[in-house]
Parts: structure tokens; C-alpha cells; sequence
């Protein structure tokens, strides 16, 4: 039937399957993954920002309100990564769908790709409608925007990558959300996201060190307002050798099948 | 030979020593080897749990054999896999469906996954073949499990694969719409398209394939054209209604092995179909000799299904 004997050696077509049928799930539930996010960020606003930055003096000389704008958006990238990915893959193993994918000529580099790059797609577009969120509330400025644009998409990138990883590994919806819960939410808080670790007393500053967000999230609010409680550089290391760990996880799977394959 | 013109010879799927055993240990093929030939219509058959479904699993790359090779039209399931996946649909025996999708974003998703550019007409031809085009804008989970079948059909014919596997395609589906799927089997091998089916409608086997494969317990105990397997191993019978009745079998009538059955009444001759000959004339033409009268007499020969439940059982 068909005359097609050589395979093309990349499978553009296949990746562009998988990014659109991901991206057109997300468009089913669109007022979760928007609408959502932004309620919750108007809601820290008000407590955060209004509330109780009024009695906060400035930080690092920005405004409390503008100073947890870089946060905010980097606890809503972490969440949802995590779960736009961890969902994309877990659900078709949930369902079965997935043998589909697995006796396809895709490759394990296209697979990923097309999760992947859709669960950061979306991750990436949310953090900009919290940023144009949050300038509703506060005055944002942005002293390196092509910084901010590398942290926003490495970062989204990075965790949706986590995310992959941890859908295949989950072996229920309960485990699914274990990780987000149990590991990033509370290594966000504690990252500085709503406040600079020098204010906090120095035992627990040293700590906060040993903490992987507080190098993203710090990174990150440099791009924004050029003050950063650890080096740049260290920022972007970090953030990298996070990528790259991910990157290892994701090529072992592959390699052993495992939990993709019996 | 140079390597083009090997593969363009190779059947279209060939098995070498194919073992698998499941991480729980337990061992689903035993050294399996097959192969199908070019736009045959091949049936596997074999009782629950035979390894039929992780046959085909190994050969779709969805399970990963322990031992053994598998060849695809001449490339290997792993060094070539993606030639070798890109000849292949696959109907599998569950109904796994994209519940939200709709029936025209499930098929064109399936061609896109197979590295081929969008052609909507031939996705409008596979729908229109199986009756969907109707359906085409609705929700997966919204159509009948027929239906759903029936869109796994699509998907797997989406990118025109020159090799169909059906996993129990008629598990579950109405009498006409058996007929349909039967239909639609004969024709896509008269273009060319070779197919492996599994069922346990034995009826199914009988109308359909060109050759037959009985799975038993991981093993591939039989391989075998339908018509020779029919010819060997299909017995017939011959009942003569008696008259009167009888006690006995009469001592001249011992060479023929006759059973006296149904309170006497009835007498049966059981002889395999390839030996036929000339047994029937001389037994009826003795019993004329020996003055025994019978008012009607029927022959009887056995089905696939007669034939398969004895292989599997003298396994056991
Ligand atoms: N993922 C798995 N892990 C462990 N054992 C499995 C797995 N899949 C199948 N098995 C076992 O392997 C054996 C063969 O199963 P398989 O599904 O291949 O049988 P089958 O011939 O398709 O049966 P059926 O006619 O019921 O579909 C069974 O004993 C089954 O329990
Ligand atoms: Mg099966």
C-alpha cells in the first residue's frame, strides 16, 4: 500500500501529534489551567501585597508588593509543570492509550519532545498571564527581560521535565500529587519566594542554602529587579544541573522501559 | 543478493525463538517461531491466557522480549524499529480510547504519530469504510462499544499499514457487524494488506484465514493451512438409524469399528476425512449382505472447533 520504505530520521509529524493533542487537553480545560492560577494570584496579592506588604518596609529596596511578583510566578511554574506533565503521561498509562505511542515509530527524544514541550508551552504561558496579572496590582519592572525569558522558559522546561518523570513513575493519582505536595510546595515557601533569605536569622539562612528553589527563585527576581541573595551564576548552575539530572532520569526510563514497558 | 532486494523477499513477519516472562515471573512464551507470509490472512488461536496478546504485543514493541528476534518485512523490531513500526496497525484487544477526543481527532492524531503528513481523504475513506463518517465529530465516549471498536479500527488503518493486527476484533460485537469486520478484513487483503487475528470464535478462523496458529500454554503448537489442518485433523461421521434396534454389533461389521449408540438404535461410524475412500459403499453395501435396515442415515463432519478443543486438551 504505501511506497514509503525509508523513515524520515526524525519524526516531525509525530512530535507535532503529541504537542497538539496535549495542547488540545488543555484547551478542554482551559478555565482550570487559567482561570485558576489567576484567582489564586490576585488572592496573594491582596493578602500578600495589600494586606500585609503595607506594614512591610521595602525589600532589597523594591516594594514588598512588586518583590513577590518573580516568586509568585515561579511557585505557579513549579505546580504547574509538575501536574500539566505528570498528567499528560500518566493519564494515557492510566487509560491504556499509551500502547499507542509505544508502537509508534517515535523515538524516546520525539516522545519527550511532544509532552514535554507542550506541559512547558503552557507553563511558560502561564507565568506571563500572572505577570500581567500582577501589573494590575503592583508596578513591575523587568531590568533583564531576555534573563527573565531563559529562567522563565529553562525553568518550565526543567519541572515539566520532573513532572514526565514523575508520571511515569507514579503508580497512582494519589502518588501523582504526592511529590507536588509533600516536596515543592513546601521547598517553594521555604525558598524565598515571599520574602529575601537575608531576613531570615542565620542558622536557617545557611540551611535555606541546601534548598534547590531558593538558587531558581533567586535567579530569577535578579532578572526582574538586578537584586539577588546569591550570585547569578550560581542561579544559573543550579537550575542547569537541575535540568541535566532530569535529563539523566528521563534517559535511563527510556532505556530500561521502565514502568512504560513490561 | 544486495540488502534492498532481501528485504523486498522477506515475509512479513518473521519469529525466531521468541521467549517472554513477565517480571511476576511467569513465563507467557516459550521459543516461539512463525512466519506469516506476505498478504496472508492469518489466525491465532488458543485458549485464555495462551500468549496470543503478548505475541503480539512483542511484535508491536509495546512488550519487550526476553529472547528471540523479530523481523518485520527484514527489520528488526529493535535496531530498526522504526521502519519496522512504521508497517504496522494495531487493533489491540481492549477498548483503550481518548474518552474526550473526538472519532476525526483521534484518527488524524494516529497518522500524525506515524510520521505521515495529513490526508483527509483517505482519513474520510477508513471512516466511511467503517461506517463513522456520521460520527465523526462526536466525543469518543459518547458512541457504543461497537463503535469504539470500530474507531481503534481507524486508528490503526490511519496510516495505511501493510501488515493489521486484530486483537480479538469481534469480542463483543453484534452478528452484523461481525459480518461487516469481515468484510472489511477480505477486503484490505485484496489490496495487499497481510493480517494476524486472534479469536475465539473458531466459525471466525474457519471463514476467514489462509493459515491457522493454535497457541497453547506460551507454545505455538500447531501451524498449518486452514484446509490441511481441516483435511488431518477433521473427523467425520456416519449414523445409521436402525429399524429395529440391536444388542450387538454384528461380528461381520468388526473392521469398520462401529459404536452402537442411542439405546441401539443408532449405529456410528467415525473416520478421519483424509481416509475417506471407498469405506462407505463397502460398509453399506455389507450391511445390505447381513439383511440389517435402516430407515435414514446422516454424516457428520467436525468443525475447527472440534479440532482445536482435541489439541489443546491432549496438551494438558
Ligand atoms: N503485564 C503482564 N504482567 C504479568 N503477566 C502478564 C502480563 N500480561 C499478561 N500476562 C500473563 O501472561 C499470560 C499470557 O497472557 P496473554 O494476554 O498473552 O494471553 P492471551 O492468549 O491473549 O489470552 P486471552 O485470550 O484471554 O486474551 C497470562 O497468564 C497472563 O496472565
Ligand atoms: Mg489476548
Amino acid at each position: 500500500m504505501s511506497t514509503a520504505t525509508r523513515f524520515p530520521a526524525f519524526n516531525r509529524q509525530g512530535v507535532l501529534a503529541i504537542y497538539r493533542f496535549e495542547m488540545a487537553r488543555a484547551r478542554r480545560t482551559l478555565w482550570q489551567s487559567l482561570v485558576t492560577p489567576v484567582i489564586t494570584t490576585s488572592l496573594y496579592f491582596v493578602v500578600f501585597g495589600a494586606a500585609i506588604g503595607s506594614r512591610m518596609s521595602e525589600v532589597d529596596g523594591v516594594a514588598y508588593g512588586a518583590f513577590i511578583v518573580p516568586g509568585l510566578m515561579m511557585l505557579a511554574l513549579f505546580t504547574e509543570s509538575l501536574s500539566n506533565a505528570s498528567f499528560g503521561i500518566y493519564l494515557p498509562r492510566f487509560t491504556g492509550t499509551i500502547y499507542e505511542v509505544l508502537s509508534a515509530p517515535v523515538s524516546p527524544l520525539e516522545m519527550v519532545l511532544g509532552y514535554v514541550g507542550a506541559a512547558a508551552t503552557k507553563s511558560v504561558i502561564l507565568g506571563l498571564v500572572i505577570l500581567a496579572t500582577a501589573t494590575f496590582f503592583v508596578p513591575v519592572r523587568i531590568l533583564h527581560p531576555g534573563w527573565m525569558a531563559a529562567f522563565l522558559v529553562l525553568t518550565a522546561t526543567t519541572f515539566s521535565l520532573f513532572g514526565f518523570i514523575i508520571g511515569i513513575w507514579a503508580k497512582g493519582f494519589e502518588q501523582l500529587q504526592f511529590i507536588p505536595m509533600l516536596v515543592i510546595t513546601p521547598l517553594t515557601f521555604l525558598g524565598g519566594a515571599f520574602y529575601s533569605i537575608d531576613m531570615l536569622p542565620g542558622a536557617w539562612r545557611t540551611f535555606s542554602l541546601f534548598n534547590p528553589v531558593v538558587y531558581l527563585i533567586s535567579g530569577f527576581r535578579w532578572s526582574f529587579y538586578g537584586t539577588a541573595d546569591v550570585g547569578v551564576a550560581l542561579s544559573l548552575a543550579m537550575t542547569l544541573a537541575f535540568f541535566c539530572l532530569c535529563l539523566a532520569l528521563v534517559w535511563w526510563i527510556f532505556r530500561t522501559g521502565y514502568r512504560l514497558k513490561s | 543478493m544486495d540488502r534492498a532486494a532481501h528485504v523486498e523477499a522477506a515475509p512479513a513477519i518473521s519469529i525466531a525463538g521468541l521467549a517472554k516472562t513477565y517480571a511476576s515471573g511467569l513465563q507467557a512464551l516459550k521459543r516461539v517461531d512463525l512466519e506469516i507470509r506476505r498478504g496472508e490472512i492469518f489466525a491465532l488461536l488458543g485458549p485464555n491466557g495462551a500468549g496470543k496478546t503478548t505475541l503480539i504485543s512483542v511484535v508491536c514493541g509495546i512488550v519487550t522480549p526476553t529472547a528471540g528476534r523479530v523481523l518485520v518485512e527484514g527489520h528488526d523490531i529493535v535496531r530498526d524499529y522504526r521502519a519496522a513500526r512504521s508497517k504496522i496497525g494495531l487493533v489491540p484487544q481492549e477498548l483503550h480510547t481518548d474518552m474526550f477526543e473526538s472519532v476525526w481527532g483521534t484518527v488524524r492524531f494516529s497518522r500524525g504519530l506515524f510520521g505521515l503528513p495529513p490526508d483527509a481523504a483517505h482519513l474520510e475513506r477508513v471512516l466511511r469504510d467503517l461506517s463513522l463518517w456520521e460520527k465523526r465529530n462526536d466525543k469518543i465516549m459518547t458512541l457504543s462499544g461497537g463503535m469504539k471498536r470500530r474507531v481503534l479500527i481507524a486508528k490503526a488503518l490511519a496510516h495505511e499499514p501493510e501488515i493489521l493486527f486484530l486483537d480479538e476484533p469481534t469480542a463483543g460485537v453484534d452478528v452484523e457487524l461481525r459480518r461487516d469486520m469481515w468484510a472489511l478484513v477480505r477486503r484490505l487483503r485484496e489490496r495487499g494488506v497481510t493480517i494476524i487475528l486472534t479469536t475465539h470464535y473458531i466459525e471466525e478462523a474457519e471463514e476467514m484465514a489462509d493459515r491457522i496458529g493454535v497457541v497453547s500454554k506460551g507454545e505455538l503448537i500447531v501451524v498449518e493451512e486452514k484446509t490441511t489442518l481441516m483435511k488431518k485433523l477433521g473427523k467425520k461421521q456416519l449414523t445409521l438409524h436402525l429399524e429395529a434396534p440391536m444388542t450387538a454389533v454384528p461380528a461381520g461389521l468388526a473392521e469398520w469399528n462401529l459404536v452402537l449408540a442411542n439405546g441401539g438404535t443408532e449405529l456410528e461410524y467415525t473416520f478421519l476425512a483424509s481416509e475417506e475412500r471407498a469405506a462407505i459403499p463397502a460398509l453399506l453395501r455389507r450391511l445390505g449382505d447381513l439383511g440389517v435396515a435402516y430407515k435414514d442415515l446422516n454424516t457428520h463432519q467436525s468443525s475447527l472447533e472440534d479440532i482445536f478443543v482435541t489439541l489443546v486438551s491432549e496438551r494438558a
